[in-house]
C-alpha cells in the first residue's frame, strides 16, 4: 500500500490538517506552535532536499536564508512595513540575491570544498546578523505583530496561521515536485548522477545547478519569514551552522531524494527532540547516538524503511 | 577530396615531464571510420580527451569541419555536433534507458530552463529516444533503469544516447571493451550501418573488430602517430609491426599480424 507514490504526502499533509482539532481536546496553544514549527522548517528541509537529493549540492549554510528572511521581515517591520506583501517580497529578493552570489561562488567548487564554502558563507550570514546593532545584534529583535494582511491582523490567530503554514508547505511541496519532473530537473539529476556524461551530450551543469540553488534559497528564505511571523521574534541562532546540520539531519533522516521524506524528517527531528527534552535535560546524549542509528540502520531514512516493511508485507 | 569532419594539428601535451600527445594530427573525413590503435599507455584516451575538451592540450588545434574547437568547453563541443562513448561505461544509472537518451534529445531540442511541464510526458521526446533505441535493439528495455542494465546494453545504451545527439562526427572509446561476442558483432554492424551518415573516429584495442570496420588506421605509440593508412598497409608496415603488432606476435597470438 505504501508502495503508491502517491499515498504518503496525502496521509502526510491530511495527518497536519487534522492537527487543530486535536487542539480542541488537548491543550491548544502547545500543539498548534509544536507542528506549526515542524511545517516551517518542513519548508526548509524541502528546499534543501531539492539541491541536496536532486542535485548532490551537500549546503551546509542553508539555514542562512532562514535567518536572511526572518531578518528581511524583521528589519522591514521595526521601520513600520508590516505589510505582508512587502515582507514577502523582501525576504525572498534578498534570499535570492544572497544566494546567486554565494551560490555563483560556491558552484565553482566539488565535493568537501563545497561544503566547507557554504558552511563559511552561512557563517558570515550569521556573524553579519548578529553584529546588526540597530536590529538587535546577538540578543535579537523582537517583532511587534505578524505580518498584516492587506491591514488586517488575520494571521494573530494561531490557527489561521497554522493552516496558512500549511498551505504554504503543500504550496511549496507541490512546486517542488513539478520542478524535479521538469526538463530542468532531469537536467539538474542527470548532473547529480554523472556531470561528465552531462557535458558530452551538451550540457553545461553550471547554471542549472545555480538556479536551483537560487530557487532553494529563496524557499528557504520564505521559511524564515514565516518563522519571523511565527514567532515574532528574529536572531542570529537562526542561520547557525548547527541548524543548517540539523536540515541536513532532517533530510537524511526522513529520506533523502523523495521531497516529502524531508517533512517526515523535520517532524521526526522536531518531534523527537521535543519528547526526549521532557525526559530529561540531557537528552541530546540519547539524542546524538539515536540519529547516529538511524543513518546506520535505516537506509533511506524513515521512508526506506516504510518501504522495506511494507515491501516485506507484500512478499 | 572532401573535407574533413573533424581534424586535429599537431597536438602536443605533457603530464610534467610525460609527454602523452606527441604533434598529432589526423582527420576523419566524411563517411569513414578512422582508427587509432595503439599498445596501452600509447595515449589514446588520452587524446580522445582532447578532441572532446575534457582535456587542454598545451598545443595544436582541434577543428569539426572548419570550426576551431581548440578551446571549447566539452558541451559546448558537443552542441557543435561532436558525440563521444567513454572507455569506462557512462550513463545516467538512476534513470531508465529511455530517460538516459531522452535527456539527449532533450539537449538539441528547445529550452532545458523549463520548470514546469512534465519531461516525462513529452511526446517529442519520448518518440525521438524511442526511434534512437530501437536503432541499438534496446527499445524492449527502455523502461528499465539503465544502471541494472547489462554491460553490453549499457554499450548499446551509449551508441543510442550519442545518435540521440544527432552528431556529425562520433568519438568511440574502446567500444568494444569488456563486450562479449555477440554484443561486439551487433556493435560492429552498427558502426558500418551508421558510418555513411555519422564519421567515427574509434579508438580501439580489439584489433579484429578494427581491421573489420576501419577505413583507414592511425597507429599511436607513446603518443606519437607512426603510420596512418589502409588496413592493409598497416598491417604490413615494419615500423608497426615492431612497435605494436609485434607484441602481440610475440605473445603467440599470431592470427593479429
Amino acid at each position: 500500500m505504501l508502495r503508491s507514490p502517491r499515498l504518503i504526502p496525502i496521509l502526510l499533509f491530511a495527518l497536519l490538517a487534522a492537527v487543530p482539532l486535536a487542539g480542541l481536546f488537548i491543550r491548544d496553544g502547545y500543539l498548534l506552535s509544536l507542528f506549526t514549527r515542524v511545517m516551517i522548517l518542513a519548508i526548509a528541509a524541502i528546499s534543501l532536499d531539492l539541491i541536496l537529493g536532486f542535485g548532490a549540492l551537500v549546503s551546509f549554510g542553508h539555514a542562512a536564508f532562514i535567518g536572511i528572511g526572518a531578518y528581511a521581515m524583521g528589519i522591514l517591520a521595526s521601520h513600520g512595513q508590516e505589510g505582508l506583501l512587502a515582507g514577502l517580497v523582501m525576504a525572498l529578493a534578498a534570499s535570492a540575491l544572497f544566494a546567486l552570489i554565494t551560490g555563483a561562488i560556491s558552484l565553482r567548487t566539488k565535493g568537501v570544498y563545497f561544503i566547507m564554502i557554504t558552511l563559511a558563507f552561512g557563517q558570515m550570514a550569521f556573524y553579519t546578523a548578529a553584529s546588526l546593532r540597530a536590529y538587535g545584534g546577538d540578543d535579537g529583535l523582537t517583532v511587534a505583530r505578524r505580518s498584516l494582511v492587506f491591514g488586517s491582523r488575520l494571521l494573530e490567530n494561531d490557527r489561521v496561521f497554522y493552516y496558512a503554514v500549511l498551505a504554504s508547505l503543500i504550496g511549496v511541496y507541490l512546486l517542488c515536485r513539478m520542478i524535479v519532473g521538469s526538463r530542468f530537473g532531469r537536467v539538474l539529476q542527470g548532473a547529480k548522477q554523472n556531470p561528465q556524461r552531462m557535458q558530452a551530450i551538451g550540457f553545461n551543469p553550471y547554471p542549472y545547478q545555480l538556479a536551483a540553488y537560487v530557487i532553494a534559497g529563496m524557499i528557504g528564505g520564505f521559511a524564515g519569514f514565516l518563522l519571523a511571523n511565527q514567532t515574532e521574534f528574529v536572531s542570529p541562532a537562526y542561520m547557525s551552522w548547527q541548524r543548517s546540520g540539523e536540515l541536513i539531519v532532517m533530510v537524511i533522516m526522513g529520506g533523502i531524494g523523495s521531497l516529502h521524506g524531508a517533512v517526515i524528517g523535520a517532524a521526526a527531528f522536531l518531534l523527537l527532540e521535543e519528547w526526549l527534552s521532557g525526559f530529561t535535560e540531557h537528552w541530546k546524549v540519547i539524542f546524538g547516538p539515536m540519529l547516529v542509528l538511524i543513518v546506520l540502520f535505516m537506509r533511506g531514512g524513515i521512508l526506506g524503511f516504510l518501504a522495506r516493511i511494507s515491501g516485506a508485507k507484500n512478499g | 577530396m572532401a573535407e574533413p569532419v573533424l581534424s586535429l594539428k599537431g597536438l602536443r601535451k605533457n603530464f610534467g615531464g610525460l609527454r602523452v600527445t606527441d604533434d598529432v594530427s589526423l582527420e576523419v573525413r566524411p563517411g569513414e571510420i578512422h582508427a587509432v590503435i595503439g599498445p596501452n599507455g600509447a595515449g589514446k584516451t588520452t587524446l580522445i580527451h582532447q578532441i572532446s575538451g575534457f582535456l587542454r592540450p598545451d598545443a595544436g588545434q582541434v577543428f569539426l569541419g572548419r570550426r576551431d574547437v581548440t578551446r571549447l568547453a566539452p558541451e559546448k563541443r558537443a552542441q557543435s555536433g561532436l558525440a563521444r562513448s567513454f572507455q569506462i561505461t557512462s550513463i545516467l544509472p538512476a534513470f531508465t534507458a529511455l530517460e538516459n537518451v531522452a535527456l539527449a534529445v532533450q539537449a538539441r531540442s528547445g529550452s532545458s530552463f523549463r520548470f514546469f511541464g512534465k519531461a516525462s510526458g513529452e511526446a517529442g521526446l519520448n518518440s525521438a529516444a524511442m526511434a534512437k533505441l530501437e536503432e541499438v535493439g534496446l527499445s524492449e528495455r527502455a523502461e528499465v533503469p539503465a544502471g541494472v542494465l547489462s554491460h553490453g546494453e549499457k554499450r548499446a545504451l551509449e551508441c543510442a544516447i550519442a545518435l540521440a545527439m544527432e552528431p556529425k562526427v562520433m568519438l568511440l572509446d574502446e567500444p568494444m571493451a569488456g563486450a562479449g561476442h555477440d554484443e561486439g558483432q551487433r556493435l560492429i554492424s552498427l558502426m558500418q550501418r551508421l558510418k555513411a551518415k555519422i564519421p567515427m573516429l574509434l579508438v580501439e584495442h580489439d584489433m579484429d573488430a578494427v581491421f573489420r570496420v576501419a577505413d583507414r588506421v592511425s597507429v599511436l605509440v607513446y603518443g606519437r602517430i607512426i603510420a596512418t593508412g589502409a588496413p592493409d598497409e598497416i598491417r604490413a608496415d615494419r615500423a608497426v609491426r615492431e612497435a605494436y603488432l609485434g607484441e602481440e606476435q610475440a605473445t603467440g597470438d599470431a592470427r593479429h599480424a
